[in-house]
């Protein structure tokens, strides 16, 4: 069984009154221990909230969240608050995007390290400081014991996405939720980084949920991807797969639209046209018919459903997929 | 002769200090001593982390920042020697375009009004009519509704307000347009039709573009010429091809290695250099090669005492490296971790977990740390670095090395900034 199993899960926002928005729109996927699994999309496809619905973060009033998501055996959803917080922190933790805001910048990074070793762990005093260090060891800060003292905003980018990394993994999580955890970083850096939580992932065996907008660290990191599109997952399948044929038109749009370091120069990008907000809502058809240039009668009757037209556990949602190989051979790897 | 040409720019910025006297205790060095040159109708990208000094030079080179020393020549006259009123009316043949698209247009004016204030500014069109018909034109060339004239800049999405900060760098028809970081607020699938946007007015424009980037994958697709910015220098400069296929300089090389490839294959075959630790302040930077402290083929001699000039080592490849033949010839091997282990210096921990605590993986649990060991490789850069004068970080590394807890600095002053 699966360490952490998604179903149908929707989040809406608005109501009572108010035009209601479905950010997540029935997005299933499971994450098994030890493995990487990404959830990959650009601003708007509903990545973000997903995570934060798992982790319980999202506001109550004003905010519907639908579905099932179990994690070791338990409903998230329907678990007590109080329950649900001794799991949030411990046992799944998250990576947030953007390092500087998620610390909090009048309390030392010892403080904020040492009190998650309190409440979860029930360390105090000298011992919980010293874990602390010896946390942000591991992740690669040197002089953990002079960084306890300071303050986020005396560390880097780098460094203060590192001390982040360190509160999130202090429990061992078997979840960790990774929220673009590289996005505001350096590129030398966010190579780092990555290095370091491939590290956590093989040596602990702790389950990475991936979230990203960059398809290059999809890339090197993932193993299942599944990439969204307005709330909904259009495509999902192993990351050597998905990479090596690209069925959904969106897919293959966004490989096509990356400039590329490897690639011979002089061929000019092949973007997609619009933006997210031409778009249809899931019940009436496709979301991306109005940007697709594969377009057809069939995309608006309904919503279309995740098929396996090209290979087994290779799921697309589209009626008229990309089959051929030769569009997405253009570029030579 | 080159349409830009810029010449040992420096731009120093003050740090002050004290209440009533306001002294000056020290600089930033943003920009210290950077030549290049644009040829026309060429696009030059510029390329570096942040804090290399990139926007800044850009900024420069429109003396948005005072230049504190060097010559920025366009087309025969040296702007940094323009009195102001003149580099005001020079600013309509160089013009940018600004990376953050909302931050960069303000709300409360309608999009006619912020075309046209340049213009106006400029003398260009007679009345409000010919200004609008050719705003009008410049709109529809750049993708964008005409009916966008009496609408606010919220109004647009990411890659259309972008759009707008393309349209009102060209209707005062400039030479030059420098664009600081263009595509990097936007998706990808935008971020791919704003830089074919680029790339076609250039073609029909003729337009001369200086691309400052942190992406190296965007700057390469464009570029013509690329140089690569460390620490407020050019470390290396080349046409964009011999950039990719044959990078000298240690730094060009880690950060290639660095840039994730959409492709798995490629992926899992290829070598990462990893480099250790953050970039030096640039109010206090290293002595000899600026970046000696971080590099894995850093030398005992020369590199951190001697600063390295760019070198020409032909085909218009410039390099600024001491050992720039022993590297490529393999003859020097690196001094210093390029893998993992250059993140993380914890694997005697991990290999040898600490017993006992059993819920928790041992491997993050505290190892006793006074007793782990240091990584070889690792203690050779303690002293080397040490000896860097004034470098706070070093120094810091000299205070904790006399305090109790001498093993964590073990990692060396590349780090700890």
């Amino acid at each position: 069984m699966s360490l952490l199993t998604v179903d149908e899960l929707t989040v809406t926002f608005g109501g009572r009154g108010r035009k209601e928005s479905r950010a997540v729109d029935g997005v299933s996927f499971e994450v098994d221990q030890g493995q990487v699994v990404g959830l990959v999309g650009e601003s708007g496809c509903g990545k973000s909230v997903t995570s934060l619905a798992l982790m319980g973060l999202l506001p109550d009033k004003g905010v519907t969240v639908g579905g099932r998501a179990e994690f070791d055996g338990t409903d998230l959803f329907t678990m007590n608050p109080s329950a649900r917080r001794d799991l949030r922190g411990s046992k799944m933790a998250m990576i947030f995007q953007d390092p500087l805001s998620s610390l909090n910048p009048v309390v030392p990074i010892g403080v904020q390290v040492t009190e998650i070793l309190e409440r979860h762990r029930g360390m105090k005093g000298e011992a919980a400081r010293k874990e602390a260090a010896h946390l942000l060891d591991r992740v690669g800060i040197p002089d953990p014991t002079r960084r306890l003292k300071e303050y986020p905003h005396q560390l880097s980018g780098g460094m203060r996405q590192r001390a982040l990394i360190a509160m999130a993994v202090a429990c061992a999580p078997s979840l960790l939720i990774a929220d673009e955890p590289t996005t505001a970083l350096d590129v030398t850096i966010q190579a780092q980084i990555l290095e370091l939580l491939k590290e956590l992932v093989d040596q602990e065996g702790t389950a990475l949920l991936m979230i990203t907008h960059d398809l290059g660290v999809v890339a090197g990191i993932c193993d299942q991807v599944n990439v969204l599109y307005a709330g909904k997952a259009v495509e999902s399948a192993g990351r050597r797969e998905l990479f090596a044929h690209p069925t959904h038109p969106y897919t293959h749009g966004l490989l096509g639209s990356i400039p590329r370091l490897d690639a011979p120069r002089g061929e000019s990008l092949k973007p997609i046209r619009g933006s997210i907000n031409d778009r249809v809502a899931w019940a009436d058809g496709c979301a991306f018919a109005p940007r697709c240039d594969r377009y057809e009668m069939g995309c608006l009757t309904g919503t279309p459903q995740l098929a396996e037209p090209r290979a087994a556990g290779h799921q697309v949602r589209c009626v008229n997929p990309v089959l051929d190989d030769a569009k997405a051979e253009e570029v030579p790897a | 002769m080159s349409l830009l040409e810029l010449d040992g720019v420096k731009v120093h910025f003050p740090i002050k200090k004290g209440v009533l006297f306001d002294r000056t205790v020290g600089h930033v060095y943003a920009v210290d001593g950077v030549s290049l040159k644009v040829e026309a109708g060429e696009t030059y990208g510029l390329v570096g982390e942040s804090g290399c000094g990139k926007t800044t030079l850009g900024r420069s080179v429109l003396r948005l920042v005072d230049i504190t020393e060097g010559s920025v020549v366009l087309d025969g006259t040296d702007l940094a020697k323009l009195p102001n009123e003149e580099m005001r009316r020079f600013r309509r043949r160089l013009q940018m375009v600004f990376q953050d698209p909302l931050g960069s247009l303000n709300p409360r004016q309608n999009i006619e009004s912020i075309l046209s204030e340049g213009m106006v500014a400029h003398g260009i069109g007679k009345n409000q009519e010919e200004r609008r018909e050719k705003i009008k034109a410049i709109l529809e060339r750049v993708g964008l509704p005409s009916n966008a004239l009496a609408r606010y800049p919220h109004e647009f999405s990411g890659g259309q307000r972008q759009r707008i900060g393309i349209a009102r760098a060209l209707v005062l028809e400039p030479d030059v347009i420098i664009c600081d970081e263009p595509v990097s607020a936007l998706d990808v699938s935008i971020q791919a039709q704003v830089v074919n946007l680029l790339e076609e007015l250039q073609e029909e424009l003729g337009l001369t573009y200086l691309v400052i980037a942190h992406d190296l994958a965007v700057v390469r697709h464009i570029s013509d010429v690329i140089g690569v910015m460390y620490l407020g220098s050019l470390v290396e400069e080349a046409p964009s091809d011999t950039l990719y296929a044959e990078p000298k300089h240690p730094y060009t090389k880690a950060l290639m290695s660095a840039v994730p490839v959409p492709d798995p294959e490629v992926e899992d075959r290829r070598e990462r250099i990893l480099l250790t630790g953050d970039l030096p302040s640039p109010a206090n930077p290293p002595t000899g090669c600026r970046f000696h402290t971080r590099c894995p083929w850093a030398q005992a001699e020369k590199c951190a005492t001697e600063r390295p000039e760019l070198k020409d080592v032909g085909g218009g490849h410039r390099v600024a490296c001491h050992y720039t033949a022993e590297i490529a010839s393999g003859e020097l091997a690196p001094t210093r971790p390029t893998g993992i282990e250059a993140v993380t210096e914890t694997e005697d921990a991990l290999v040898k977990p600490a017993e006992g605590e059993a819920e928790v993986p041992a491997a993050l649990l505290p190892a006793d740390s006074t007793t782990k060991p240091d990584a070889p490789a690792v203690k050779e850069k303690v002293p080397a670095a040490a000896e860097t004068p004034g470098d706070p970080a070093a120094d810091a590394v000299a205070k904790d090395q006399d305090a109790a807890t001498p093993e964590a600095s073990g990692k060396g002053p590349a780090g700890t900034d």
